[in-house]
């Protein structure tokens, strides 16, 4: 995979997945959908960077977080502040008795604006926050517990258990968070107003390409020997650690990089939505972000974005048409993913239409693919003599593990 | 094309004064309505601005959840609302055009709220929007709203705090709930403490907060205690013992949703007797409707402050409690938001009718005074800060889950959203 | 904050404050007590302990109903043949699903807890088509709806002492049947080893079943017994699920005293600080204690020492 030129990169089957999703997302989607169906779409992909967060942590390393709606949240919490302070300049905010403050914080009689709203004046602090904000939390909860070998469910439950303090914590300081109703009445960026059409536009295309500035670096991850010792420390962590590595600073490091990449897609969101509440920081909001990256097979980024994609446009036609039936559906999905494809879709694509297309790829080796279906994709298989340092095998499903 | 035209000629019906009196009986409207069928007013003459407005119809919007958590609350609403609708399509329409509707649901999720508000005003051009329910789903919509300049009616009793040009509060405003009930214990029960005690969200907070006010600064008396619980907690036999410590004559309560079950199921166990007044149990957020879930003898004796109670006693409630059963059957129950909702569509008839036209700009320089003399409730009048003035009532909790009415204010209260001195 | 009452109203207080505590730790142990089974013995995460509990409780609902249709004169002993009935079925329901998912999924403990939350999916949904989204309200007989007046002050709900008791009967019931019983031996040599128990001939499949059912008809008695004091509504079993599981895990996942000790801990810590501070911020700090305790010692209060 270490290709010498990147364009040749694009040649290679791994590089035709990622260019057949970027056709879907740059050309075919604005294409086909109308401003409104296409803001839509956008809200779902900012769920697709949780879901590439948890494949690198959850399907290459095997640790589950239930709390990833706590990193999403802050992301887009930092992002929220920042406008919102934006909006409330003392003119616009003149009615109240302390102009100048987001006016919650009136209502609640705060009359200056708290120490920690101060630097989110700032936008280079608040693009920081939003990504350092998410770490930092990562890492003394990552620190705290892989330190001490706490995994596996241990480590589940008590991110669910962060999620659920911090939604309580955000709803009951209304006065600092904006309470359960959030932060809303967002206007706009730096100047920019960003409820416009036009607006929404840009801001998909900055999403997707957030997107796949993420996919990158998850797949510069995982196709280094980091992410093979990942893979490894998933299977047999007591091997690696026989071997002199440090498994929890690995586990940490992955925690880290999954936070990044929900607080990006956090504050993305608040951008596209153009508001921020405690609803998308709870359990049920957190878990439902781990059936994305189940469905779209755990061990596959591109995976994760169909997966997330999939997800909430069923959820969104399903509850328009048979809203009875959602829960159900929802339900089975769970059951189903788990019980008959644990690789979810990236898996069946592996298994049902890659060998199709080896043949096609054999017969028309060099040339154009372009006939390639863009509706599913799954993790390249290269084959092993182009890249020896990449397994597939290593990657599929053990269930071995202990 | 033609009925346009024919419509148009030189009939001036913007005033629709004659229409509006008429509404005094449904009958009498109805006859209106037949009459008035020649003179339906040109579309383009009623519809400047691209709004979904046909010679015939005119297509107006509902959105509540109805899945998720808040479907439970919001189903009353969207009943309440299409029933008007259809009495109002029954009796001839709105400026000679039958009410169509979009429904949407907003699935108990804010964004989605925000989503299909801007779908309905965009993609579906709607005359009128009636919905939202929770302030949280409101504060999604209403930069929506703003932006595409929509109306929304808004029916549930909310903190105030908001007074937007694109919205009609129905229900009431913080102040008119809980001024009057307080002065009530204090003046008919003699009360002289109180316990302020709530679920931990914005309304229980800014009620709270006015109670409090209004307790110690405007009436001299004392707040023993204040408390909050998260949402859906289930354990209260800890401020159960502190109410029977400080022994407060009045506890304020506004614990919502599957709380309220535990709550008053713990109360009644703890050996608190509601019916003995002591203390006394004020509240302002179980309806009737809740008390389904709760049970009318785990309530029996408790008060209530809201502007609606189902077993008011006057013509107007009588002709909608009837409606509204004969339409959804026999074992419903109206609470005040439901009535709330049902005045929305009414409302916007009315101020349309005023304005002659659907235009919302027009429209809203004729709210101010709008009044509803078929209200359920008796009689509103929209103030010019789009909420409605309205009569406060007490009502005491009855084992069969209904409210019989003990109070109610002399005059309509006055809506004061930004109340001075209580915040 | 004391001032102004006398030492007898102080006294009385304590007395009930302590009996809040003790009736919370009771709550707390209902609904452990089928998880720890689950999670601790077979290490299976059944997110859809919640809903299990609030099947128990509509099957109280109906028999309530029932009774007093047809048994009026009876209403007042329903409660029992309700908990049977609960936990019967919650039972049965337990041994079809772990036959039908669970089984295929011992090796794999983060995959139970996907597929268990989405059948709590699936049960919420079909208890809003059946019973309707609303709450419903069980009726209780007379006798148990009143307090116990002790002194002036201090009243004890009788249906507070009622799930005291039921909690302790429980728990009790399930310390002799997994440490004084067979079965219990067996449960516990295929949760130690595996291969070795199944090669001395326990039939491991039939005990994980077992184990399973037992966990769930636990959650419908505590599911019975909580409608005395809680809701019924489709969703109102999520509510627990963050308790439940800390309270399990605080408690050392294997250890069943270990959970008994942990609810009596988080329960005296929560109504403690409840009585002093705030609801919502009584919770936030025993919850914040809880993970922070975890943190510095994740293997729970009182933990097998072994060697992971």
């Amino acid at each position: 995979m270490k290709s010498s030129s990147p364009l040749k990169w694009f040649a290679t089957r791994e590089g035709l997945y990622f260019v057949a999703l970027a056709v879907l997302l740059v050309v075919l989607l604005p294409l086909a959908l109308d401003p409104f169906r296409l803001n839509m779409v956008g809200k779902y992909l900012t769920y697709a960077f949780v879901a590439i967060g948890l494949v690198m942590c959850w399907g290459k390393a095997g640790i589950l977080s239930l709390g990833q709606g706590v990193f999403f949240g802050l992301g887009g919490y930092c992002m929220a502040m920042f406008l919102k302070l934006e909006a409330s300049t003392p003119e616009a905010t003149a009615i109240q008795s302390t102009p100048g403050i987001p006016d919650f914080m009136d209502w609640n009689q705060l009359t200056e604006l708290p120490w920690f709203w101060e630097p989110f004046h700032s936008f280079s602090f608040t693009l920081l926050a939003v990504i350092g904000v998410p770490v930092l939390l990562a890492f003394v909860i990552g620190f705290a517990m892989f330190t001490r070998r706490v995994g596996g469910v241990y480590f589940a439950i008590i991110t669910q258990a962060i999620a659920a303090i911090l939604t309580i914590l955000i709803i009951g300081q209304q006065g600092y968070t904006g309470g359960v109703n959030g932060i809303t009445d967002l206007q706009t960026l730096n100047g920019w107003d960003i409820r416009t059409d036009e607006a929404r536009t840009i801001l998909y295309f900055v999403c997707v390409g957030m997107l796949f500035l993420c996919l990158f670096v998850a797949r510069l991850v995982q196709n280094r020997k980091l992410g093979r010792i990942l893979v490894a420390m998933n299977a047999q962590e007591n091997r690696v650690r026989f071997s002199g590595y440090d498994v929890a600073a690995f586990k940490i490091f992955v925690f880290c990089l999954a936070a990044a990449f929900a607080g990006v897609g956090g504050a993305m969101f608040t951008l596209i939505v153009g508001f921020m509440s405690p609803s998308f920081i709870g359990i049920v909001a957190s878990i439902e972000m781990v059936i994305f990256c189940a469905l779209g097979g755990r061990l596959s980024i591109l995976g994760a974005v169909y997966g997330a994609l999939l997800v909430n446009a069923a959820k969104s036609g399903f509850s328009e048409s048979f809203p009875e039936l959602w829960p159900f559906a929802m339900g089975a999905l769970f059951i189903g993913v788990v019980l008959a494809f644990p690789n979810g879709l990236a898996g069946l694509y592996q298994t049902y239409v890659m060998p199709l297309e080896d043949k096609i790829f054999k017969r028309n080796k060099g040339a154009q693919l372009e006939a390639k279906p863009a509706e599913k994709a799954a993790e390249p298989k290269p084959t092993a003599e182009k890249t020896p340092d990449y397994d597939p095998m290593i990657d599929s499903y053990s269930p071995e593990k202990s | 094309m033609d009925t346009t035209d024919q419509a148009a000629n030189g009939r001036s019906f913007g005033k629709g004064l004659g229409l509006k009196k008429s509404l005094m009986t449904l009958a009498a409207s109805v006859m209106l309505a037949t009459s008035a069928q020649a003179a339906v007013p040109a579309t383009a003459e009623v519809n400047t601005t691209g709004l979904a407005v046909t010679d015939d119809t005119v297509t107006v919007g509902i959105l509540h959840s109805i899945t998720g958590t808040m479907a439970i609350s919001e189903i009353g609403s969207v009943q309440a609302e299409k029933l008007a609708i259809d009495q109002i399509n029954a009796s001839g329409g709105v400026l000679g055009r039958q009410i169509e509707f979009v429904q949407e649901d907003g699935a108990s999720d804010w964004p989605t709220f925000a989503e299909k508000s801007r779908k309905l005003l965009r993609q579906d051009n709607v005359a009128a929007i009636f919905g939202a329910w929770t302030s949280a789903s409101r504060k999604a919509v209403l930069p929506v709203i703003e932006q595409y300049n929509g109306m929304l009616y808004y029916p549930t009793f909310y903190e105030g705090l908001e007074q937007s040009p694109n919205v009609v509060y129905t229900g009431q405003e913080a102040t008119q709930q809980i001024l009057a009930s307080i002065d009530w214990a204090a003046e008919t029960k003699g009360a002289k403490s109180f316990y302020l005690l709530g679920s931990d969200y914005i309304w229980p907070r800014t009620s709270n907060k006015i109670a409090r006010k209004h307790i110690e600064d405007k009436l001299g008396l004392k707040v023993s205690g204040e408390e909050y619980y998260p949402l859906g907690h289930t354990q209260f036999n800890s401020v159960i013992n502190k109410i029977k410590l400080r022994k407060p004559d009045v506890i304020f309560a506004s614990v919502v949703g599957g709380s309220n079950v535990a709550f008053y199921k713990q109360m009644k166990a703890a050996g608190i007797d509601f019916t003995d007044e002591k203390p006394l149990l004020l509240t302002i957020s179980v309806t009737e409707d809740e008390i389904r879930g709760i049970g009318g003898e785990n309530v029996d004796g408790i008060y209530a402050s809201m502007k609606y109670f189902q077993s008011l006693d006057n013509p107007n409630n009588k002709e909608f409690v009837a409606a509204f059963k004969e339409a959804y059957g026999d074992d419903m129950v109206i609470g005040d938001v439901t009535q709330a909702a049902y005045l929305g569509p009414w409302l916007w008839k009315a101020a349309v009718e005023k304005a002659g036209s659907f235009d919302i700009d027009k429209i809203r320089e004729e709210f101010a005074g709008i009044e509803f003399t078929k209200a359920p409730e008796g009689y509103v009048r929209i103030h010019e800060n789009h909420h409605l003035w309205s009569k406060t009532r007490i009502g005491q909790a009855q084992p069969d889950g209904q409210y019989k009415v003990v109070y109610e204010t002399e005059e309509l209260m006055e809506p004061d959203p930004f109340p001075e001195g209580y915040q | 904050m004391f001032d102004g009452y006398t030492s007898s109203e102080l006294m009385s207080i304590f007395a009930m404050q302590g009996f809040a505590g003790l009736s919370l730790f009771s709550v707390f142990v209902l609904m452990a007590l089928g998880l720890a089974i689950i999670f601790g013995q077979m290490g299976v995460i059944n997110m859809a302990h919640g809903e299990f509990m609030i099947l128990g409780a509509y099957t109280t609902y109906l028999t309530s109903g029932f009774f007093q249709s047809y048994l009026p004169s009876l209403f007042g002993g329903y409660f029992f043949v309700a908990m049977v009935l609960a936990f019967l079925i919650c039972a049965a329901l337990g041994a079809f699903v772990e036959w039908l998912m669970i089984r295929r999924l011992y090796h794999r403990p983060l995959d139970t807890l996907l597929a268990t939350w989405g059948l709590s999916l699936i049960m919420q949904q079909a208890y809003r088509s059946i019973f309707g989204a609303r709450e419903v309200g069980v009726d209780l007989p007379e006798w148990m709806m009143g307090a116990i007046q002790v002194t002036d002050l201090v009243e004890l709900p009788i249906n507070g002492l009622f799930v005291m008791i039921i909690a302790l009967s429980i728990a009790v019931g399930v310390y002799f049947l997994m440490y004084r019983s067979g079965y219990g031996k067996k449960v516990r040599a295929v949760v130690q080893n595996r291969p070795m128990a199944e090669a001395v001939g326990i039939n491991s499949a039939g005990i994980d079943r077992a184990t399973f059912a037992l966990g769930c008809g636990i959650a419908g008695v505590a599911g019975a017994a909580f409608t005395m004091i809680g809701s019924t509504g489709p969703s109102s079993g999520q509510a627990y699920i963050v308790d439940t599981f800390l309270v399990v895990v605080f408690g050392g996942a294997q250890s069943l005293i270990g959970t008994i000790v942990s609810a009596f801990g988080i329960s005296q810590a929560q109504s403690t600080m409840e009585f002093f501070l705030s609801g919502s911020m009584a919770k936030v700090l025993t919850l914040l204690v809880v993970v922070g305790i975890l943190m510095l010692r994740p293997e729970g209060l009182m933990a097998l020492k072994v060697r992971r």
